[in-house]
Formats: structure tokens, sequence, C-alpha cells
């Protein structure tokens, strides 16, 4: 940031070496020292305020791209939670839809605009994802859980492998509408595009018609009968094989609108699904299990957690940097040099491994993962 | 109005009913009694499909043994499970909506009236129905049943658990539904409520049935009740 960084030769510790006034004998002139305190002063409080707005700039941005991550990370976890609640299976292939979501959406735009990319992409998920319910995952469930799970990773690879072989392996062309291609608005100084808040705004959108059907609709209410009882909601005469069908595709669905609307912003590649899998089992696992308010508490947590300590590069060294002194170089200086950019891909791991061992079922969840 | 015949259901490879033959006339109050592990719940879950049958059912003459559950349900036959399956998230009002089949041919029970039936219920209408007693529990999944509209109703041990006191108004509402023509299978383990309440009785034993009759006959054969039922 030009202009805002003070020169070197006005930071205080400096002043007396660099200041070509000064001729020998002319410290001792009390006039002029007089003005150099003054000076300094005012030199300092520049630098308090520059260093301040820089924390308040990085509060700021890490926190609106940790919502957003997180509301992303929400898009996808609610299906997966959901459809874990239900079919007692965790789909692993979950996070496949996502990617086949943002290719999808790349294609369609490159035919008829992103716009309609943003509706069909979707539908063209959530008819194969009910496709593969009630056709794959409904047969296999006769042979038990882990013939289940088993199918479900083996689709996972088969999304992949096909997405390849279509697609290939080097990321697309998946640009930002031109519609959305300029900067919101200025944090201080930096600019903060517009696509970014429209991802926000689409998934607000859809995170609060989700709610409004679950707790507003007959079918909403059915739908969370049978997250819990499913048996029982058969018995009462609703035909739960529909159901499971109707929410395995909207949660596929929803994985894909996410996919859709993330891929210009990330990089659409035929890995996405295998990068992003993993984070979505965390963050299911963390918010517990079957749990709607949990996956959207353990997103934001950790789409906060992750764009924070990507952000933050803070070392335990650089904070209690003069006790570290006189250790001299071991296995414990490396550790105390790693800053917190550097761990921040394994911090959502280690909560999952926290959780797991501290509150099994998660933070929201009612049984054990 | 409910036929068995020759009903075989399988545990794993434990043989569970061994050709239970019963039936069910309308408007018919029936008890199915026994002792601990004889096979009476694993008899309405074959009934009702959630244990795979082998044999004949039959429902106002259609063969149901193998149709899933809730075709089952649609074709008027409720089943009010002994797990007191509320579902605990949802409100006492919605467990009632839950057993609606369809909105847009409503029933003859009708959700005021269902509330005003147990003032309990009706005050917390909208209160969580996790958090309701054991009996309260109970009442509501035999209510959301009714919303059903079904024909013969099926209650699987309603006073298991149960208070009392709690046992006495369960049973009033079991005879309450009964005279209003509907038919009633009921499993039980407790003599009075059967013999009170029911037209005809079955006693089972080793996964199949070892004595039919009426409440009288029961009373009169010390034997049955000697080999069959008492501890």
């Amino acid at each position: 940031m030009p202009g805002l960084v003070p020169g070197i030769h006005a930071l205080i510790d400096n002043k007396q070496d660099v200041d070509g006034r000064d001729k020998p004998g002319h410290d001792g002139d009390q006039s002029k020292l007089r003005t150099g305190p003054i000076l300094d002063r005012r030199i300092a409080a520049d630098l308090r305020q520059w260093q301040g707005a820089r924390v308040l700039e990085l509060i700021f941005t890490s926190t609106l791209n940790g919502v957003l991550f997180g509301m992303l990370l929400f898009l996808m976890a609610s299906g997966l939670t959901v459809i874990f609640s239900m079919l007692g299976v965790l789909n692993f292939a979950h996070a496949s839809f996502y990617m086949l979501g943002a290719f999808f959406g790349y294609q369609v735009s490159r035919w008829i605009g992103f716009w309609p990319a943003l509706v069909i992409a979707p539908l063209a998920a959530r008819v194969l994802g009910a496709g593969v319910e009630r056709y794959g995952l409904r047969n296999v469930h006769r042979n038990g859980h882990v013939a289940e799970l088993l199918f479900t990773f083996g689709l996972a690879f088969v999304i992949e492998e096909t997405v390849q072989m279509i697609w290939g392996k080097a990321p697309v062309d998946y640009r930002v509408p031109q519609l959305l291609d300029f900067p919101a608005f200025s944090v201080f100084s930096t600019n903060y595009p517009a696509y970014k808040v429209f991802m926000l705004a689409v998934a607000v959108a859809i995170f609060a018609a989700l709610l409004i059907g679950i707790k507003r609709t007959r079918i909403g209410m059915i739908v969370q009968a049978a997250l819990t009882h499913p048996h029982m909601v058969g018995h009462l005469g609703h035909n739960v094989g529909r159901i499971f069908m109707l929410v395995f595709g909207l949660g596929t669905a929803l994985a894909a609108v996410a996919g859709v609307i993330a891929g210009p912003a990330l990089v659409t590649q035929s890995n996405m699904a295998a990068l992003l899998g993993p984070i979505l089992f965390v963050v299911v696992v963390v918010g517990g299990l079957g749990s709607l308010p949990g996956a959207f508490i353990a997103s934001l947590l950790i789409g906060l957690l992750q764009t924070f300590a990507v952000a933050i590069n803070v070392s335990l060294a650089s904070l209690f940097g003069p006790l570290a002194a006189g250790h001299g170089p071991s296995l414990l200086t490396d550790v105390w040099n790693v800053s917190v950019a550097q761990i921040a891909p394994v911090l959502p791991y280690l909560l999952l491994v926290l959780i797991l061992i501290f509150r099994p079922m998660g933070l929201l969840g009612t049984r054990e993962t | 109005m409910l036929e068995v015949r020759d009903l075989h259901a399988y545990y794993g490879k434990s043989h569970i009913l061994q050709g239970v033959d019963m039936h069910v006339g309308s408007g018919e109050v029936v008890s199915l009694l026994g002792r601990n592990g004889v096979g009476r719940s694993t008899t309405v879950k074959a009934i009702m499909g959630e244990v795979a049958p082998r044999g004949s059912v039959r429902f106002k003459d259609q063969e149901i043994a193998g149709l899933p559950s809730y075709r089952i349900a649609r074709l008027g036959l409720g089943y009010v499970p002994e797990n007191r399956d509320i579902f605990p998230s949802l409100t006492v009002r919605q467990n009632l909506q839950m057993g609606i089949k369809d909105p847009r041919r409503p029933g003859k029970w009708k959700l005021d009236d269902m509330l005003s039936m147990f003032p309990n219920l009706a005050s917390r209408a909208d209160t969580a129905a996790g958090v309701l007693s054991g009996g309260e529990k109970q009442m509501l999944t035999i209510c959301r049943t009714l919303m059903g509209d079904p024909d013969l109703v099926m209650i699987d041990e309603p006073t298991e658990g149960l208070a009392p006191l709690i046992v006495q108004q369960v049973g009033d509402l079991i005879a309450d539904i009964a005279s209003r023509g509907l038919a009633i299978l009921l499993v039980e383990q407790k003599l009075s409520i059967a013999l009170r309440i029911s037209h005809r009785l079955y006693v089972m034993g080793h996964g199949r049935m070892v004595f039919e009759g009426t409440p009288a006959d029961l009373k009169a054969n010390a034997a049955v009740r000697k080999e069959w039922l008492e501890v």
C-alpha cells in the first residue's frame, strides 16, 4: 500500500542514525531535541492506525469469506446429513454431485448462458441423484450398510472418471458471468467481488427456503418424522421410499447448486470433489450426523476456522518470541516456528478427531456416529 | 376382515412364527395374549409387513402379505407399535397430522375432536411430543393412528410400563374406540384389560395359537391360564 506505509527513516528506532542534518555535538542541542518526540508520537499514531486498519480489514474480509465458504459447505452438508439420517448411510458420492453441478453449470453456461445453467444444472443433478437412489441404493440396501457404503464409494470414482473422460483433467474455463464481474464494494483498500456477494445471497436464499420448507410444509413435516422413525412413517401410510428418493434428489440438487455457483469462483476441475469431500464429512460429524441445525453451525464454524487460519500468519515463535530464544535448533523449534496459516489445512481434521473423542454425537447430534 | 392363515416368520435363522391362524371380524375386539417371546408382537409385525411374512394374510378380501407397509396402512389397517414411536421433534399437533394419509380426503376423526378427548394433549398441542409422559405418548400414538381413519387397529402392548391409573385410562380409550365400531386387535399381557374389552381372545405359545375363545371360556379354563399365561 504505497503512501500508507511510513518510510523506514521515519521509524522511531532509526531516527538518530538517518537524520542527515545531524552534526557532531548536535545531540546536546536541547531546542532541536524537543521537536523529536512530538514527531515520533505522530508517526507512531499513524502506524498504529494503519496496523489497526489492516487488522480490521483482515477481520472483515475473512469473516465475509468464512461465512461464504461456510454457507457453501452448508448447501452440501445439509443434503448429506439428511440423507444420512434417512438412509443410515454416509454418501461418499455427495461431493461428486457438487462437482457434477460445477461441470454441468460450465457446459450449460457455454451453450445458453450462466443464468439458465443456475437452474438446469441442479435439476439435472436432481434427476441423476433420484435415479441413483431409486435404481442403485435401494437395490444395494438389501445387502446391508457395508454394501451401500461401498456403492457410494464406487459411485464417487465412477463420477470422477466420467468427468475426466468428458472434460479432461485440466481445469475448465468456467468464468464469472459478465453481469457480476465487478467489485461490489471496497473495504479499506481491498475490492470485494460482486460475484461473491451473489454467491452468499444464493446460499442464504436457499437456506431460508429449506428452513421454511421443512418447518412450514406438510412434506417437510413428513421428512422430519422420517429422519428419526422411517418405519413408523410407513405404518401411517406414507410412502417412505418415495420420500427417500425425493430427499436424495433434493440433497444432490443442493450440492449441485453449490457447484454451479462455486465453480467460477474456485477451480472447476475433476479433482474438486476429492478436495472437498473430506471437509464435508468433518462438517457433518462435527455438527452431529443427521442434525440440520448442527450442520449449519458446523459449516459456519469450519468455514470461519479455515478462512481465519489461512489469513492469520502468526506462529508461536512470533507470539512468544523472546521466550523462545536459547532453545537452539531442535524439533521443538520447528513446531515453534510453524505459523497458523501453515497448519490451517489440518485444523478441521483436528477438530474432527477432538469431537469424536470428547463428543461423539457431534455438537447438536442425538446419536453416536 | 382380517384373515391370517399358516403365517410363518423368521428372525435370521430362528423360526418365530410357526403357522399362525387367526381372524378378526368387522367391528370385533380381539386380544392376543401370551408370555414374552412367544411371537405376539412378531405376528402383528408380520401382518404389517415390518417382518417378512410367509403364508397368507388377507385384509378386506385382499392378499396383503408381502406388500410394503404404507400400502397396507392405506387399505385401512392401523398399527400402534409397542415402543410408542412418537416423532419427538414434532409437536403434538404435528404428530396427529402425521396420521392423516391424504389431507384432501379427511377421515371421520378430526384433529380438534382428538384434542378435546384428551385435555392434557390439548393443553400441549404445540409443544414437542418428546417431552410427554409415557401414558401421554401412548394416547398420542393411538390417536395418531386413528387420524388415518383405519377400519382395524392393531395395538401392541399399550399398557406396558405404565402406572395403574394410566393403564385404566388407556383401557378406557380402547373401549371407547371399540364402541365406535372399529375392529381392534390388541396384543396384551394384562389379563384384566383383555378380559374387560375383548369379544374373543387368542393365547399364543411357541409361535402358534394354543387357545381361542371368549373371555368367559378363558376364565373357565384354568389349565390354559396356568400353562400359557401365568408366570
